[in-house]
């Protein structure tokens, strides 16, 4: 039962990161019908820069809290993630909106090889300890359950995120704008928004996401890497499909269930591959001394845990392939 | 009326537009004057709709200009030729069907940010098209032809263009809509504003029109009064399929 609980707490809290990624692909491709695979570097790109004004500003003025620090280096990977989802766009996007969907779909792949190519000789191939300037000491406020600061602070903040993007896209005229957009770019020129500019706050709103996200994943994990964007991202990817592309419930839903499936999973995956538990294997001449006094044999480990992703992608798009909320897919009338 | 001597307020002077190879508009010089309701006819392919997208912007020109209220607006994008008073209602309406159908109207008044003088306005499309604001919420993909032929009239209408372009406002709609969507163009035009008109249905059209254009293959064949296209013979045998005398 803690085993449970304790895999449902992770996977909320993996699941709202995933869920902030994936929000970044489903704008994008509501609006653009493009999938911006450059969009987990973006949270690579975040998590980087922010490791480095922390420390920047940690050495400067070693005086100044931890909060303040941290802000300070969430803004800065904010606003560079911010500009560089624009320049992403503007620069290698935008050219090509009339062209074949390969095209960008190409394209995306080569930018996200050039953030990688580019942070690696900015910022070396190792792997970097992030600051924990939040505690990460875990709580326990259930018998046998951990939780730390930092994943309380991932879940409630991605919670406040979600709502004011929600609010944004549904309650505003920029996300009256956006919505139009998406359907129709022709029709909403013709209402006088200027669509460009729709896309490219569409590219910031979702970068500026990536950036807080890639600031929350080193912050739990204590790393940052140069190609760390690639696992998310392609988890993040996988939960926007899961809930319907191009559906902004849907990436926040998709999210949180493949962060639940993934971290149930993983933690059962090994005591369900346990060959130990099955009294033929166990007491075969091979295994018998492993599984006495309780050892166990696990085909899959924990470590598994990513095939989660592939198979849940794969079985949607097998038999779901518009998504748990997405009822629309080719509908651009 | 042409005898008034001003500057028209829509002036398309050698316009040509093209689709890869194929010129679909080979040159055509068409005048809209303030307050006038002109009608461009025409059979299908004849170069009508291609030429209402391109005086919203939708649409680049290859080759002559556009003047709107004495400017060149040749080279502005679409969203800045609404800005300076032209609004279309495109050809199969173009409603945002996974907006509201208040939402879509509101769209109408993006550019604006006056307050009062939107829900004014709002208040006004409700009282000329009161099955609108029957269905305010509801999501605008689930309405009828007409009805969505009614709010994206409505939708342009909010934007105070000084120049409204219609392009088949009648197309596929029971008689009843038609005279609806007819009242209100008379309506609007009656308080000044400018319309050009493209229709298939030339005899409403030219019923309503100060003027008319008839278009052929990409250019225009025949220019005059409403009345007089109407009488005229060839214009009735083409497009009002009445036997040649």
């Amino acid at each position: 039962m803690e085993t449970l609980l304790q895999q449902i707490v992770n996977g909320l809290v993996v699941g709202s990161v995933y869920a902030l990624v994936a929000l970044g692909y489903t704008m994008v491709y509501g609006i653009l019908g493009l999938i911006n695979f450059a969009h987990g570097d973006v949270l690579m790109v975040g998590a980087l820069v922010a490791l480095q004004v922390i420390v920047f500003v940690q050495k400067t003025w070693p005086a100044l809290g931890t909060i303040p620090t941290l802000l300070i280096g969430l803004s800065a990977a904010m606003i560079v993630c911010m500009a560089l989802g624009y320049i992403i766009e503007r620069t290698a996007y935008r050219r090509l909106r009339n062209a074949p969907r390969l095209a960008p779909l190409i394209t995306a792949i080569g930018v996200s090889f050039l953030l990688q190519t580019l942070a690696m000789i900015i910022w070396g191939r190792n792997y970097h300890s992030f600051p924990q300037l939040i505690s990460t000491a875990p709580l326990q406020p259930v018998d046998g359950v951990f939780i730390t600061p930092v994943q309380i602070i991932i879940l409630i903040s991605s919670a406040l995120l979600m709502v004011a993007l929600i609010l944004l896209v549904n309650k505003t005229r920029l996300g009256r704008a956006m919505r139009a957009t998406a359907e129709n770019h022709r029709v909403a020129s013709l209402m006088g928004v200027d669509t460009n500019k729709i896309i490219a706050i569409t590219f910031i709103i979702g970068s500026g996401l990536a950036a807080i996200a890639g600031v929350m994943f080193s912050s739990n994990y204590g790393v940052a890497h140069y190609a760390m964007g690639f696992t998310p991202g392609i988890k993040a990817f996988t939960a926007a499909v899961l809930g319907g592309i191009g559906n902004l419930g849907g990436a926040m839903v998709g999210g949180i269930v493949l962060g639940l499936v993934e971290s149930i999973g993983a933690g059962y995956l090994g005591s369900a591959t346990d060959l130990c538990h099955l009294p033929l294997w166990a007491q075969s001449a091979s295994l018998q001394a492993t599984c006495a006094n309780g050892g166990s044999f696990e085909l899959l480990s924990s470590n598994y845990q990513d095939i989660f992703a592939f198979v849940i992608l794969g079985i949607v798009l097998i038999f779901r392939p518009t998504g748990l909320l997405g009822e629309r897919v080719s509908d651009r009338a | 009326m042409p005898t008034e001597i001003k500057a028209p307020i829509l002036r398309l002077h050698d316009v040509q537009i093209a689709y890869g190879q194929i010129q679909a508009v080979k040159g055509i010089a068409l005048d809209v004057y303030a307050g006038e309701l002109v009608c461009l006819i025409g059979a299908n392919g004849a170069g009508k709709t291609t030429t209402l997208n391109a005086i919203s912007g939708t649409l680049p020109i290859r080759g002559g200009s556009l003047q709107f209220q004495g400017q060149d607006i040749t080279s502005l994008p679409a969203h800045l030729r609404l800005r300076a008073g032209i609004a279309l209602v495109p050809e199969g309406r173009g409603i945002f069907t996974r907006l509201s159908v208040e939402e879509n109207l509101r769209m109408g008044a993006y550019t604006r940010d006056d307050k009062d003088g939107i829900e004014a306005d709002l208040e006004r499309v409700y009282t000329m098209l009161p099955r609108v604001k029957e269905r305010l919420a509801q999501v605008a993909g689930t309405l009828s032809g007409g009805e969505q032929q009614m709010v994206a009239i409505g939708r342009a209408l909010l934007s105070r263009p000084k120049l409204l372009l219609l392009d088949e406002p009648s197309m596929g709609l029971a008689p009843l809509v038609v005279e609806k969507i007819f009242e209100v163009v008379q309506t609007v035009v009656k308080e000044g504003m400018s319309i050009l008109l493209v229709e298939q249905n030339a005899n409403l059209a030219l019923e309503f029109s100060q003027r008319g254009y008839v278009m052929d293959g990409g250019k225009i064949t025949l220019a005059g009064s409403g009345e007089d296209l109407l009488n005229d013979p060839k214009v009735r045998s083409a497009y009002l399929g009445e036997e040649a005398a």
